[in-house]
């Protein structure tokens, strides 16, 4: 009897889990394996890894992605440990997590207004006597809207990671010895290091698809996977392509995954 | 006297307005075990941090070997904490978190093997240096939270509870342990703790602290025979507390009768209490007893009885007695007169040596039982 009720209450996760996790997975494997003609085949992979084209979108995303992460890491461990050390922390860390509750959309757009010609960035330029300069379509503005946009999702791990740091490893590392930077580099940051991991695997995998931003903000230059994969939905229309792209995005996914340990990342995905 | 190895001079610690420690007078020895004992929030571990320089003084001078260390950062003080939830660092080995403190001051790599392995034999650990920490049980994990502090060879050592996460059979255990350490090495040791069993059993000092102030200092058995005041009698070891009268120099009177005591420099007909430990009284024949009182209740706790009875003007008394007694019945009791001890309202622990001054002077070991 106890065990029936148990076994009730896996119903709504065990429906949300079929719906919208393994259909779609096992859709998109299917559909990888069918050309526009619908005729079973693995000529789509066959086309992927044979394109230079697709393997330098590849490289690429990966490439931006990485440096999404990495700029993101620079400044979220010193701004979440900067945080943490201050008197109304959760405070300060709400002012963080407030901007992750508008829409990925609105931000975009509100930095096209920003970095236009006339935009905010260019009066300022203007004024300090730069003059104006283009911003917007540039993989620099690509990359740097991306980090704002993708920081919160750092810091809230990190912060997480050195709340839950025992104060009494800061203290027995002085009282060995070491100095402040000695203690950061040989105890603080490696027991919060899962913290940075987790914020990795919530940055990092999300930054390999954005396609929303490559074209708002970033003009289309640089080519993405996650672009790519809309092109061939919603253009060209050839979804074995598009969903050959998608299981490739699943086994980066998964390799990232396996390579920042065990961790289940604390933040949600940007969208 | 030899040069003190820590002095406190008047340390005061305020956090807001509450004050944690009141001014604050302590001396410690070189090579000797000290223990600060009181109930939790009492400042005890404020002072280690204190000594440790985790915390500021807001007042006062804290001195390490006659110099004054307030202003000189942890990192760079010759003291050593073990940390009461032991704080190792859970990335490292075992022996990596023996070595923390030798790879910093960058010993040579062959120093450091050897002293690392040189502790973890003395903590009889020696085959554990591979070992994960989480693979360790609690006492292992204290052990090599002492055998992390040792290995810098300080001149003090701090342990902040340390024993409080261990069960019972295995605190004793280490009681043993850590005097042994402490007479091994030579070094002070300075260890606090809420539990006076641990305190009377370890120390060669003991403080006896609440709210911030040191209320009595001395070697266990001063305290244990003479309390100064209600709390300390109260805290250390069990007691019955009576209120009572000073009739004359070593004549007192409580529970309706007068009674030769051991103490003096009193002046006559001050409200006292007096003091009388439980395994103190001796059950007897009424005939030949001190005072008469109705058994009410007994506990058989294993090398006792501790039995709770009521004399005649409603004084509740402890007595641990070998023997059993019948509940209900009236027994006798008797005490001898250094089984007494007078303690004053509100007397400080200046004013009470100097009172034992005027008449222990000429015979030392009187109060000995």
């Amino acid at each position: 009897m106890t065990n029936r009720k148990t076994w009730l209450y896996f119903i709504p996760y065990g429906l949300w889990l079929a719906l919208f996790v393994i259909a779609p997975v096992a859709l998109i494997i299917y559909q990888s394996f069918f050309d526009l003609g619908h005729h079973f085949t693995v000529a789509n992979y066959g086309t992927y890894f044979q394109s230079a084209t697709y393997l330098k979108m590849t490289l690429n995303s990966v490439w931006y992605a990485f440096l999404i992460t990495l700029f993101t890491v620079l400044i979220s461990y010193p701004t979440a440990y900067f945080l943490h050390q201050l008197k109304h922390r959760q405070f300060w860390l709400l002012l963080v997590i407030l901007p992750t509750w508008i829409n990925i959309l609105l931000k975009a757009y509100a930095f096209i207004g920003i970095f236009s010609q006339a935009g905010l960035a260019n009066q300022f330029l203007t004024f300090i006597g730069i003059g104006p300069q283009q911003i917007l379509f540039t993989n620099a503005s690509f990359i740097f809207v991306a980090t704002y946009i993708q920081i919160p999702f750092m810091i809230l791990p990190i912060f997480n990671a050195l709340d839950d740091l025992n104060p009494a490893f800061i203290n027995a590392s002085k009282d060995l010895g070491a100095s402040a930077w000695q203690t950061f580099h040989r105890v603080i940051f490696p027991l919060t290091l899962p913290g940075v991991k987790a914020g990795v695997q919530a940055v990092f995998i999300p930054s390999l698809s954005l396609f929303m931003l490559t074209r708002l903000i970033g003009g289309n230059k640089v080519i993405t996977l996650g672009t790519a994969i809309e092109e061939h939905f919603l253009t060209t229309m050839n979804w074995g392509m598009g969903s050959t792209i998608g299981v490739v995005l699943i086994v980066a996914m998964i390799i990232v995954m396996t390579l920042t340990g065990d961790q289940k990342p604390k933040g949600g995905t940007p969208r | 006297m030899t040069q003190p190895i820590i002095a406190l001079h008047h340390v005061t610690k305020r956090y807001g307005d509450a004050t944690i420690l009141k001014n604050i007078d302590l001396t410690l020895e070189p090579g000797k075990f000290y223990t600060l004992l009181g109930p939790s929030g009492c400042g005890k571990t404020t002072i280690l941090r204190t000594i440790a320089g985790f915390t500021d003084a807001t007042d006062g001078d804290v001195l390490f070997a006659g110099d004054r260390i307030n202003d000189v950062p942890a990192n760079k003080r010759n003291v050593n904490t073990v940390f009461q939830d032991y704080a190792l660092f859970p990335h490292m080995t075992v022996a990596e978190n023996v070595a923390f403190g030798l790879t910093l001051k960058k010993r040579p790599k062959p120093e450091i093997a050897e002293r690392v392995a040189q502790a973890l034999k003395l903590v009889q650990l020696a085959d554990y240096g591979d070992r994960e920490i989480s693979a360790l049980s609690g006492g292992q994990q204290q052990r090599i939270a002492i055998a992390r502090a040792i290995v810098m060879e300080p001149q003090v050592l701090l342990l902040d509870e340390p024993l409080s996460a261990l069960d019972a059979k295995l605190r004793r255990q280490m009681q043993y342990e850590l005097r042994d350490l402490q007479q091994r090495l030579g070094i002070t040791f300075l260890f606090v703790t809420h539990d006076q069993e641990e305190a009377l059993a370890m120390s060669d000092e003991i403080f006896v602290m609440s709210q911030g102030e040191v209320l009595q200092s001395g070697s266990p058995v001063d305290i244990y025979d003479e309390p100064i005041n209600h709390f300390v009698a109260d805290f250390i070891g069990e007691s019955n507390i009576l209120p009572g009268k000073m009739i004359a120099d070593f004549q007192v009177a409580f529970g309706g009768h007068q009674f030769e005591c051991a103490d003096a420099g009193i002046p006559v007909n001050e409200a006292v209490e007096i003091v009388i430990r439980p395994e103190d009284l001796t059950l007897t024949d009424p005939a030949n007893a001190k005072l008469t009182v109705t058994i009410d209740t007994q506990l058989f706790r294993g090398d006792y009885y501790e039995i709770a009875a009521t004399d005649s003007l409603g004084n509740d008394w402890l007595i641990h007695s070998v023997n059993p007694a019948e509940d209900g019945e009236s027994v006798g009791i008797t005490f001898r007169p250094q089984d007494l001890h007078v303690m004053r309202f509100g007397e400080k622990e200046a004013e009470f040596d100097a009172r034992l001054e005027t008449y222990e002077t000429e015979d030392e070991s009187h109060d000995e039982p």
